[in-house]
């Protein structure tokens, strides 16, 4: 379709455009605007009417003028896609960043991405061992699933990220990921740790990298997770591939769609986020999982910073309500030292009850995860009991509980940046542990896993 | 002159604006050249303000709208049960066969299967006068589920002929001597209640086979509750739960606005689960509506209500039906969304100020009746709220707890400490007691509401004593409190705990559970009285037998066991004494 260039824009606001006297244009196309300069940006249409059009523009409006002139393409943004997004990096509108050649498409796909029918999922059941002791075993991340991060500023989420993204397989398998990366607003910095990793262990060569910086548009970031979501179910449905896609930072991205909202002049949510972002944000979570019929898979590890560690600020709020549970992040935990600084007792993993146990990971999973758990939080709880009344007025089973989450933090949880831990080994870690405390005192464990697994009380 | 065909004008996300189209409110109208199924929501003059129920990228200004004389309805009859559906009764299997595993758009699918010929056998004769409600045959839908062929509402008269045989729903069944032709599907508008001859007090609980439920904050068949909670607390657990095991006859799910996941567990689950109170497989007593986040808003809107009006559909054959509505601030969040696409001035939280009468006219709609035929039906509503923060102060929970008279709050701190159903015994309530009493006098034991009443004391009591315990350790309170935090902690881990998806303990019988608040006070006198003889607390609270008693409840038989185990228990704190 060749298009007609208007130059009828009437207001410019924020990352909007307005302009009227068009010939009938569609909601959600696409658009390009030519400054005067010569350059041009690209946009979408927001509402659409006889008298009056509205445009996001993903670079912003900086330079615009009401010279410009705008052209509208006459479909909805698509991403060329192929197998040689495999290895490619690409910014965040989707252009090669390495300088390598435009990817030749063996298809474009829409990258609003329509909904799996919920009667097409497959329930994920596939344990993926992390070799992360406090998520293998108190955390489980299924294949398929959307499993967050929740974090914060100053704390290293992006070394778990990575180190998952680097250990993540089903048990007894080879089988790998691609990893689709997705960047949203990080510094350079940030971006160059993990290329670098991702270079280091060869995985670069496995991974699709969208990357958007924090000095790139922040419009444009509403649109390049929804790109790496679109690459992704690409190669999981029409490539067979299990995919991971890791994404940060989300609090970014809702920043970005604040800001849209503001200048929409839109009425405000809680603490100015629009209304609709908990919609929003699930027409990107939504897109895990696995269908029938198809081998891939898609699995989701988004990462969000929570703004003032506060896990009831709408974006870790809004996000937990959509995903399929999270991992927190502990400031706490970090300070003491500790890495990974994973706090388990707010962490949680909806899905893990049906891929644990006997024919998956081993018969004492489910029991020996919720006996770490409970002894772990009872522990903490006295820790808050003694520094009021002291040692001297816990009974025997409270000392030894009090005992046990000081081990459990530094012998459990602890691990180095590199230790791949197989679940076998969690488990036998956790017996290990749970044995300073008197198993009349374990009430989650039965006689028949103690005297099966127990260090000192175990039959041959 | 009436226009029934007219062109768009603005198309802003999901709401389209039209022109020179004569529609009536909630009308039915075609969107586009792809004829996308939208609905009038508003009248501006000239302007026809449309929601649209699919994506609307790609229209344009200027493609035409086409007026459908309809409004917003479901189709009712054989064939509803076990189905899934979208918020606007399409059939997910259909939209499968048709779009493949994503769904796109432009597909319309009948809610019923209408070529399916399904077995009709009447019950009326001719020359019966009828009216509208009234039983004329039935269908043997599923194993376990009579379905009941009815005079729709608003026709009556003597009927002229009536045949048993293989019909499909569409095939006239019956005819009246105005000429009426009945087939075996109505349709009826889903804003509309559907009507009945009167409302009832409830008198009967909804037995849901959770302790806390049942026991402490009882739901009666026809009432409302609302569940609200943080993320992760377990509202969708817990609804689950009661669209398994509760005493409905038929079951309504939505899933509105919430993960897809979720729908597909109970598609893979609910097949192979038992019933317990027909032994047969639950999905033949159950509809689902999916209508998932990231599906279209404007159907997330409509999907509460094509749940309810299926619901009511069932009522007025007779049934108890329970319906689940998971979560009703999603829907609320989508006529926040509509709403603010029209511009409208916002209420609260840039909620629409008609956000309460809308939740209001939807609670509403549960009740117990006497239904057009004279019968008994009830239709029980459950919702999950999902406030912000996990703050009820917010709009939906606020507008939900005006109306409801049930209140289970989820709490953050206990499904933190995986204390599951996570319910906080000290802010939820109930206000059925009163009415409930009766039947479980009857129906359980005499003294039911007291025991309940001591239960609900201790751990009132058990909740003053842990704020001194916070301060001076447990060790410091004389020797009769302590034994009471070591009761109130029977009645929490033992009897408020119910793991969701243990094998056996997921469902606990009423008898059983008094049972269970039996046992827990009688360990209360015998210890109390061992202790007057001397026995220490310690060896009191480690009894084997109460150890036993506790853990036997996860194995099966165990109503059967309890007065054994009890006696074991008694006699064992009895020894106690001796052993001093
Ligand atoms: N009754 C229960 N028994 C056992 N586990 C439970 C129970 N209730 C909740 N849980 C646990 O808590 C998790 C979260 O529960 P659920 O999915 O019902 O939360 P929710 O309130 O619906 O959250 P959201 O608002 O995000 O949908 C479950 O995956 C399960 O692990
Ligand atoms: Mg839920």
């Amino acid at each position: 379709m060749t298009s007609k260039e208007y130059k009828t824009i009437t207001d410019i606001k924020g990352p909007l455009v307005f302009l009227e006297k068009t010939e009938p244009v569609a909601y959600g196309e696409i658009v390009t605007i030519r400054l005067s300069d010569g350059s041009t940006k690209n946009g979408q249409v927001l509402d659409t009417s006889d008298d009056m059009v509205v445009v996001q523009v993903f670079e912003g409006t900086e330079g615009i003028d009401r010279r410009a002139g705008v052209k509208f393409l006459g479909d909805v943004f698509k991403l060329p896609v192929s197998k040689g997004l495999v290895g490619r990096i690409l910014d965040g509108a989707g252009r090669p960043r390495d300088g390598g050649p435009d990817i030749v498409a063996d298809e474009k796909a829409d990258i609003i991405g329509a909904a799996i029918n919920p009667y097409s999922r497959q329930s994920p059941h596939d344990f993926i061992q992390t070799g992360v002791s406090a998520i293998d075993c108190c955390t489980t991340l299924v294949r398929g699933q959307k499993l967050p991060i929740f974090s914060a500023s100053g704390l290293p989420h992006n070394d778990i990220a990575l180190q998952i993204a680097r250990q993540a397989k089903l048990k007894d398998s080879d089988e790998e990921f691609i990893v689709v990366f997705c960047a949203m607003g990080i510094t350079a910095e940030e971006y160059n740790f993990f290329r670098a990793d991702l270079e280091r262990t060869g995985a670069l060569e496995n991974a699709a990298l969208f990357v958007n910086l924090a000095d790139d548009p922040a419009v444009e970031r509403l649109i390049t997770p929804r790109l790496a979501l679109t690459a992704a179910e690409y190669l999981a449905f029409e490539h067979d591939y299990h995919v991971l896609v890791i994404y940060t930072d989300m609090t970014n991205y809702c920043d970005s769609l604040r800001q849209i909202g503001a200048a929409r002049e839109e009425v405000p949510g809680r603490r100015g986020y629009p209304g609709y972002m908990y919609t929003d944000l699930a027409m990107l979570y939504e897109r895990a999982g696995i269908v029938k019929g198809k081998k891939g898979s898609i699995t989701q590890f988004p990462i969000l910073t929570m703004p003032g560690d506060d896990i009831t600020h709408p974006i870790p709020d809004l996000s937990g309500y959509i995903t399929e549970g999270q991992i927190v992040i502990s400031r706490e935990l970090h300070q003491a030292g500790i890495y990974p600084p994973i706090n388990v007792l707010p962490s949680l993993s909806r899905l893990m009850g049906g891929c644990i146990g006997e024919e998956t990971t081993r018969d004492d999973h489910k029991k020996i995860s919720d006996q770490m758990y409970a002894a772990y939080a009872q522990g903490r709880e006295l820790r808050g009991l003694v520094a009021i009344v002291g040692e001297d007025a816990l009974n025997e089973r409270d000392l030894q509980y009090l005992k046990f989450s000081d081990i459990f933090e530094d012998k459990f949880v602890r691990q180095g940046r590199d230790e791949d831990r197989t679940i076998d080994g969690t488990l036998n870690l956790c017996w290990e542990l749970l044995a300073n405390i008197d198993t009349k005192y374990l009430e989650r464990l039965d006689d028949e896993l103690i005297s099966k697994y127990h260090p000192t009380e175990k039959k041959e | 002159m009436s226009n029934n065909e007219g062109v768009i004008y603005r198309i802003s996300g999901p709401v389209v604006t039209a022109t020179g189209i004569d529609a009536r409110m909630y009308e039915v109208v075609r969107v586009g050249h792809e004829k996308l199924m939208g609905e009038v929501i508003e009248i501006h003059g000239e302007q026809s303000v449309i929601q649209v129920y699919e994506d609307t990228s790609g229209i344009r200004p200027g493609e035409p709208v086409f007026s459908t004389g309809q409004t917003l309805s479901v189709q009712l009859g054989p064939g509803l049960l076990t189905q899934i559906y979208d918020g606007i009764q399409r059939p997910l299997q259909t939209l499968e066969e048709v779009m493949g595993v994503f769904i796109t758009r432009g597909v319309d699918a009948d809610g019923l299967d209408l070529e399916k010929k399904w077995t009709f056998e009447s019950t009326a004769s001719v020359g019966d006068e009828v009216s509208g409600g009234q039983v004329i045959g039935t269908v043997q839908e599923t194993d376990t589920i009579t379905h009941k062929i009815m005079v729709p509402p608003k026709a009556s008269g003597k009927i002229k002929s009536i045949e048993s045989g293989e019909f499909n729903v569409t095939e006239t069944v019956c005819t009246l001597d105005d000429g009426t032709e009945i087939q075996m599907m109505q349709e009826w508008p889903v804003r509309h209640p559907r009507p009945f001859n009167q409302k009832y007090a409830p008198d009967t609980p909804l037995v849901t086979g959770m302790r806390i439920l049942d026991f402490l904050f009882p739901l009666a068949k026809g009432g409302a509750a609302g569940i609200p909670g943080p993320f992760g607390s377990g509202k969708t657990v817990t609804q689950q739960s009661l669209a398994k095991y509760s005493d409905a006859q038929i079951v309504v799910y939505i899933g509105c606005g919430e993960r897809g996941n979720e729908m597909t567990e109970v598609l893979d689950e609910f097949p192979h689960l038992i019933d317990p109170n027909t032994g047969k497989p639950l999905m033949n007593r159950t509809v689902m509506i999916a209508n998932t986040s990231n599906m279209p808003v404007a159907a997330r809107e409509a999907s509460v209500y094509t749940g309810i009006t299926i619901a009511e559909y069932f009522r007025d054959q007779g049934y108890d039906v329970a319906l689940m509505a998971d979560s009703t601030s999603r829907w609320a969040e989508a006529m926040r969304e509509i709403s603010s696409r029209l511009e409208e001035m916002p209420g609260e939280e840039g909620y629409p100020a008609y956000l309460s009468s809308r939740l209001a006219e939807f609670y509403e709609r549960a009740g117990r009746v006497e239904t057009l035929n004279g019968d008994d039906g009830s239709v029980t509503v459950i919702g999950a709220v999902s406030p912000p923060g996990g703050d009820i102060s917010e709009p939906v929970s606020q507008g939900t707890l005006r109306i409801v008279k049930v209140f289970w709050g989820l709490d953050a701190g206990l499904a933190r400490q995986r204390h599951f159903p996570a319910i906080n015994w000290l802010n939820s309530y109930s206000l059925y007691p009163q009415s409930l009493n009766q039947w479980f006098r009857d129906n359980i034991a005499s003294d039911f509401p007291e025991v309940r009443t001591e239960i609900s004391a201790l751990l009132k009591v058990e909740a003053e004593l842990q704020e001194i315990v916070q301060l001076v350790g447990s060790d410091a309170l004389p020797m009769d409190q302590q034994l009471t935090l070591e009761v109130a902690r029977m009645i929490r881990v033992y009897f408020l705990q119910q793991n969701g998806f243990d094998p056996v303990d997921a469902y606990s019988g009423v008898e059983q559970q008094y049972a269970m608040a039996r046992a827990i006070l009688t360990f209360q006198e015998e210890a109390k009285k061992a202790m007057a003889a001397g026995a220490v607390l310690e060896d009191v609270v480690n009894v084997p037998a109460r150890i036993e008693l506790m853990r036997a409840r996860f194995a099966e038989g165990y109503l059967e066991k309890i007065e054994g185990l009890v006696e074991e228990m008694v006699s064992q704190i009895g020894n106690s004494v001796e052993a001093q």
